[in-house]
């Protein structure tokens, strides 16, 4: 009886914090530029909302929410948008990672192209770092066994 | 000899974090624990890198917009340790991820993460 | 497109990681093509590299970003980098080919999305460590490659995670020793770049921060490169990996660390400084003699034949670091040339006893008896390749050895040319016994009572042995154009100051 009314306390108060907590990493995030935070910062902080997820709730719920396979394609995503930022400066006959010559697309000049530039790569960085976090997260709980082979997937 | 102490805490407290972490890597008996004192390692040598872009009278390395003309990089703490401190954490999280996981394989297979139980398991 | 080629080698393969991930977890089938062709552009990259050095006469720089060193992160390609880079890109290519039916065989279905994605990663990492200038990227790239090792080696048989593990933290230590030393000499520096700290130093090289930083340099390098005393990670890990991995790391890793171990010594800090100011070099000849002796006579007395090579590798460590501590051109080109050659011996070695155990199910010494009437191209690239670790001509290994020689013979180290040959003699013991056992025992087939009756031999395939053939091929070919190597490149590579 005492089990069920924590359940509800703890669930009903995950439900409200969980989207708060996603919120607050894109905050973090975006006010990487100028105050504490980053990529890696948001990053962090957007998985551990997912794992409270896992927590509080069981891990099919969160499982529901974020699949194995969305996880994987999130994780390759933000490596292909920071990579990607990199080799879009190779377009303009610049260095790697040079983000002045992104002025050429952006319509800004270059210094403030250099501000665009980090901006976009660290978005890949909380993508990636979110995406590992959540996956180290799943594989320790779960001892591993989570994971479905392609042939009983039916998909190879 | 106390100033020698006292004006170099900061080295000192991560030599005898270094220390501690050492300890545990090689005299502990269950891999946990030597993950653990792997783990205090690698964090007292980032907590060694901070400590040194410190400055007396430094604030923060954020620069105030309106103060445009008169900035002098002198009155700012090095924000270059830190940031390298950032990659040296990720490397730090990664490995304990790695770690863990090869724990659960090793706890799988051997039912028992204590070093010595392993090794006689491995003899037979 | 050319001047991009030091950056392309680093980011190429870490992108195709990623994708060969990604895409890997949908269609199995596309790893293993896009693993090929990201290696074979790594080549295509690595030989570009080399070639704008050797035409322009001098270093290339490369500056990520556009930002000047000593602010930016730089990449610098010269003669030393630009042969080890083509040598490890061949290499990792070949080891890719390999792979393909050793793969198959070894590790579960579910598994080889992942286990593609950290083969190219750990591509990433040791092309990262050759090309880079910058001391902390170096260790971002170190630590790249070593997590990409721990995973990949905790994919093997048997005992292998808790190999894996030990490796871990062992490694870490380097790691975080190598860490320690790079946040001395900033402290002391302000700078991270390579260049920039050859020229900052010179006035500060009495101070004891420096002292303590560069002994934390060489002890986390030593142990990346499976120095004397902190070698122990090396035997379990790689012998319990599975037969491709050890492919790929065993030739590519510690050759790495040693090149790194060389670049510390001898472009961050003055050679002056590392031979005769601290009597650094010296010391590590004699801890590199004692392991030349130690692990050839360790080796001898392994059944284990992977084990056993394991052990051969510390030694040509070894020999590479006597190289080093002669302190004079002739030794160092001799610890350069060695280094080379040491990356296709290595690779040809393990090649033929991978598909040894993968076709006969064992790697004990002992049973090898007539082995090469099943397998006449495995043997006679163990040949050539054991041939090449002892030291006989034309093959690259003798070249090496002769200039170890005559570098120690110019710097009057009469005990390190006598430990030199003593471990050549060591190395033919080894390897005599072998070919014997494979050429000339005519009795009991122990291979044929190894296979269960009704099975028929399985040839090996065409992906397994073309590699072996190519490795065995380049160590006769270098041996061959040696002269044209050494003065046409290993003669620019030597940092100045000797």
């Amino acid at each position: 009886m005492v089990k069920d009314l924590e359940d509800v306390v703890i669930r009903t108060a995950s439900r409200i914090l969980i989207p708060f907590i996603q919120i607050y990493s894109l905050y973090v995030f975006v006010h990487g530029h100028g105050s504490p935070g980053g990529g890696f910062q948001g990053g962090c902080i957007m998985a551990a909302s997912f794992i409270l997820m896992a927590v509080a709730f069981n891990l099919n719920m969160a499982e529901r929410r974020l699949k194995e396979r969305t996880n994987a394609i999130f994780c390759a995503l933000g490596v292909f948008i920071y990579a990607g930022t990199g080799y879009l400066s190779f377009l303009y006959s610049g260095n790697f990672l040079d983000y002045g010559q992104l002025s050429h697309l952006l319509p800004t000049d270059p210094i403030k192209a250099r501000y665009y530039g980090m901006a976009m790569i660290e978005l890949g960085v909380q993508i990636t770092v979110m995406a590992v976090m959540v996956s180290i997260f799943l594989d320790l709980v779960t001892a591993g066994k989570h994971e479905k082979t392609p042939e009983e997937d039916g998909n190879d | 000899m106390t100033d020698f102490i006292l004006s170099k805490y900061n080295y000192w407290i991560y030599v005898i974090l270094i220390m501690i972490g050492f300890y545990g890597m090689m005299a502990k008996n269950n891999l946990m624990k030597k993950l653990i004192g792997m783990t205090i390692f690698q964090w007292s040598i980032i907590l060694f890198y901070i400590s040194i872009g410190s400055k007396k009278g430094g604030t923060v390395p954020i620069i105030d917009p309106s103060l445009h003309p008169a900035i002098r990089a002198v009155d700012y703490i090095n924000p270059l340790p830190h940031v390298l401190m950032l990659t040296a954490i990720v490397v730090g999280v990664a490995t304990t991820g790695i770690a863990l996981s090869l724990l659960i394989l090793i706890y799988r297979k051997y039912g028992t993460v204590e070093e010595d139980e392993i090794l006689e398991a491995l003899k037979k | 497109m050319m001047i991009h080629f030091p950056a392309l080698i680093v980011v190429v393969p870490l992108m195709a990681s990623f994708f060969i991930f990604a895409f890997g977890l949908f269609q199995r089938r596309v790893c293993f093509p896009l693993m090929l062709g990201t290696l074979a552009a790594c080549l295509v990259f690595a030989a570009g590299s080399l070639w704008a050095v050797l035409s322009a006469g001098q270093p290339v720089h490369y500056y990520l970003g556009a930002w000047d060193p000593p602010w930016g992160i730089e990449y610098v390609v010269d003669h030393l980098n630009g042969l080890v880079l083509l040598a490890l890109a061949v290499v990792c290519l070949l080891a890719g080919i390999y792979s393909k039916t050793m793969v198959e065989r070894e590790v579960p279905v579910a598994k080889h999305a992942p286990f593609y994605a950290l083969f190219v990663l750990q591509a990433t990492g040791l092309f990262g460590m050759t090309v880079t200038g910058d001391m902390f990227n170096l260790y971002v790239l170190l630590e790249i490659a070593s997590f990409s090792a721990y995973a990949l080696i905790g994919m093997g048989e048997g005992a292998a995670p808790f190999a894996a593990f030990r490796y871990m933290i062992f490694g870490t230590l380097g790691a975080c020793a190598y860490l320690l030393g790079v946040g001395y000499l900033y402290i002391i520096t302000g700078s991270l770049n390579m260049a920039d700290l050859r020229q900052i130093l010179p006035p500060l090289y009495q101070s004891q921060a420096l002292i303590v930083g560069f002994a934390f340099l060489i002890v986390g390098t030593g142990v990346k490169m499976a120095f004397f005393p902190v070698h122990t990670w090396l035997p379990d890990s790689y012998t319990l990996a599975p037969s491709s991995v050890s492919v790929l790391l065993a030739p590519t890793f510690t050759k790495v660390g040693a090149y790194v171990l060389i670049r510390i010594l001898f472009t961050v800090f003055d050679p002056s400084f590392s031979t005769t100011l601290l009597p650094a070099t010296q010391v590590l000849g004699w801890i590199a003699v004692a392991g030349i002796l130690f692990c050839s006579i360790l080796a001898l007395a392994q059944a284990d034949l992977k084990r056993m090579l394991c052990y051969l590798i510390v030694t040509e460590i070894g020999y590479i670091g006597v190289g080093i501590a002669c302190g004079n051109r002739l030794g160092l080109t001799g610890a350069i040339f060695h280094i080379v050659n040491d990356i296709f011996m290595m690779a040809g070695l393990f090649m033929a006893v991978g598909a040894i155990q993968a076709h006969f199910r064992t790697r004990n010494a002992h049973e090898l008896t007539g082995l090469h009437r099943k397998m006449p191209v495995t043997s006679g690239v163990l040949v050539i390749c054991g041939l090449s670790v002892i030291g006989v001509p034309p093959t690259c290994g003798f070249f090496s050895k002769w200039y170890l020689l005559l570098g120690t013979i110019q710097a009057e180290q009469w005990v390190f040319m006598g430990v030199l040959l003593l471990g050549s003699l060591l190395n033919a013991i080894l390897f005599f016994r072998i070919f014997e056992r494979m050429y000339f025992e005519v009795h009991p087939d122990a291979l044929h009572q190894r296979r269960e009756p009704g099975t028929t031999f399985e040839r090996a395939a065409v992906s397994e042995f073309a590699p072996m053939v190519v490795t065995a091929a380049f160590i006769i070919l270098l041996g061959l154009f040696n002269e044209r190597i050494v003065s046409g490149i290993l003669a620019f590579a030597i940092p100045p100051g000797f």
